[in-house]
């Protein structure tokens, strides 16, 4: 029999600390949707989104209700799209198609345009990554990743160039909208292919059809579970930590079963990530300063942000048969309004930010910089941040803003994607490092057969 | 199935009454009652089993938002199984 104290502690979870799902993602395969002829192929699209995932809000809201929990997004994910129109091509009618469905589905966002060119790229890859200013710009909902390295791999450093490229091309053609467009790319190294978070969800190769993962959060529930150990050392910490994450895991487990059921989908994973909204209380920023340093960005806040990721991890991973997806904490800048705050008083530079990379899930995520920032140089910040990824065997991702027409100040986007001051990059030269193209091969640790 | 009905608010006379009385309407059995103050507010549990009612989850709780409304605090309810889940091993 459960307790009180258990039903109040959960009440107030979500009443005051935004626990909630963050995100019910439906993967859906795209591979019978392939054609010869990409009217076909775009119609084919629609139609199985459509069909796959048409009860995907309803059961999540029916889930919400009864179980008094807020689910705040739900998503589809899809086959890369760049192997989906390689036969047929036609990439801007497939991801009209795509933003069709997911407004006639009603859902948030859907994602999945997307091109793996980590080791090399194919002619047809290379199209949909010369759509991507296009289709960005035209489209809502439609989330696009690029992947450009894996351990395996190495980095494909022609494809990080071409991304430096492209990046600024789709700030420039969302320029009226403060670059927006950007918001909704991601470049990987080592993707994973069971993500349900936005924008650098992909149903992968090896999913099945109908996959429903779902992301968890609450930063704000561990954020008030630590004000319990206050001066507590760190041994006290990590088991606040995962003791919570467990608990807020198996709200996400209960979800994605019983979502499974109603929507006779797979089961595919829970993911363990603390995802900020721009609301105060539910900050990770807020988390870090929680364990004392005075604000997020001073000294110590590796160390503090690697144990975080780390306890809620193992406390998540026995709370759910199947973790997976990006499993982390999430650090977006524009998205997490402690975040924003240690940007503005100096606290956070670009460089801590690179270091915390190195520890937690994802990368350098929702970053705004000068519209005026070089190709090269943009094109440097993504082959840093992969080399990351690459050697030490994580996902790293770079989702960054040069906003067309500013050089200073703040961007506001509102809703999820919040306010995103601008941040200085180095003002010196990566032109001739990223001018040589080839590959970066893979590390010495890759080779372990 | 059981349920977990949650009401929060300021105190104020007939909660209880008028929370019982449509639990009684719709014959589902209240197990056990509690009530504590969390923060500065009133707030009370009741573990409602609902195997032999006349009404589901939704629609007891489209009864329980107009006394919501009335009583101007904040009621809701839930499948047992939330609570469960998240605090046993």
């Amino acid at each position: 029999m459960i307790n009180v104290n258990e039903i109040l502690q959960t009440i107030e979870m979500v009443k005051s600390q935004h626990l909630d799902i963050r995100t019910v993602t439906m993967g859906i395969s795209l591979f019978d949707s392939i054609s010869d002829n990409p009217k076909k192929t775009a119609q084919k699209v629609y139609d199985k989104v459509v069909s796959s995932a048409g009860k995907l809000k309803e059961t999540a809201e029916v889930l919400s209700a009864r179980y008094g929990l807020p689910i705040v997004n739900k998503r589809v994910s899809v086959t890369p799209v760049s192997l989906v129109g390689a036969s047929s091509g036609g990439y801007v009618p497939i991801a009209n198609a795509l933003d069709r469905a997911a407004k006639e589905i009603g859902i948030d966002f859907i994602g999945g345009y997307t091109a793996l060119v980590q080791k090399g790229m194919t002619e047809y890859e290379r199209a949909l990554i010369m759509s991507l200013p296009e289709v960005l710009s035209t489209t809502d909902r439609v989330c696009a990743s690029v992947n450009i390295g894996s351990t395996k791999a190495g980095i494909n450093m022609d494809a990080v160039a071409l991304m430096g490229e492209i990046i600024l091309k789709i700030s420039e053609a969302t320029r009226d909208r403060n670059s927006v467009g950007c918001t909704k790319l991601v470049v990987f190294a080592n993707a994973v292919e069971d993500n349900p978070f936005m924008a650098g969800a992909f149903n992968g190769c090896g999913e099945n059809d109908r996959v429903i993962n779902v992301g968890i959060s609450g930063p704000g529930v561990i954020k008030s579970a630590l004000e319990e150990v206050r001066g507590a050392d760190f041994s006290a910490v990590a088991e606040t930590i995962k003791k919570t994450a467990f608990k807020i895991t198996r709200a996400g487990q209960l979800i994605a079963m019983e979502a499974v059921k109603m929507l006779g989908a797979h089961f595919g994973i829970v993911d363990l990530s603390l995802a900020p909204t721009p609301k105060r209380g539910d900050s990770v920023a807020r988390i870090l300063e929680e364990m004392g340093l005075e604000v997020v960005g001073a000294h110590g806040t590796t160390a503090a942000l690697a144990l975080l990721n780390d306890a809620v991890k193992k406390g998540g991973v026995m709370a759910t048969s199947y973790a997976g997806g990006l499993s982390g904490a999430f650090i977006p800048v524009s998205e997490d309004e402690g975040m924003i705050e240690a940007v503005n008083c100096g606290a956070l530079s670009l460089e801590k930010l690179e270091a915390m990379t190195a520890v937690c899930s994802v990368g350098l995520d929702m970053i705004a910089v000068s519209g005026d920032t070089p190709a090269s140089t943009l094109a440097a910040i993504i082959a840093d941040e992969a080399a990351i990824g690459v050697v030490n065997n994580k996902t790293t991702a770079v989702r960054i803003i040069p906003v067309a027409g500013k050089t200073e100040g703040f961007v506001e986007y509102g809703g999820l994607f919040g306010t995103a001051p601008i941040m200085k990059t180095s003002p010196f030269s990566s032109a001739d490092f990223i001018k040589r193209g080839g590959r970066i091969p893979a590390p010495i640790h890759s080779n372990k057969n | 199935m059981r349920a977990v009905i949650s009401v929060i608010g300021k105190d104020k006379k007939g909660i209880i009454a008028k929370v019982s009385n449509c639990l009684y309407g719709v014959n589902a059995n209240i197990e056990d009652i509690s009530q504590t103050i969390m923060g500065e507010l009133f707030t009370m549990i009741m573990m409602v089993d609902l195997k032999e009612s006349s009404a589901d989850i939704s629609q007891l709780n489209d009864l329980l938002q107009q006394i919501a409304l009335e009583m101007k605090v904040e009621i809701r309810v839930r499948n047992e199984e939330i609570f469960t889940i998240m605090h046993k091993i």
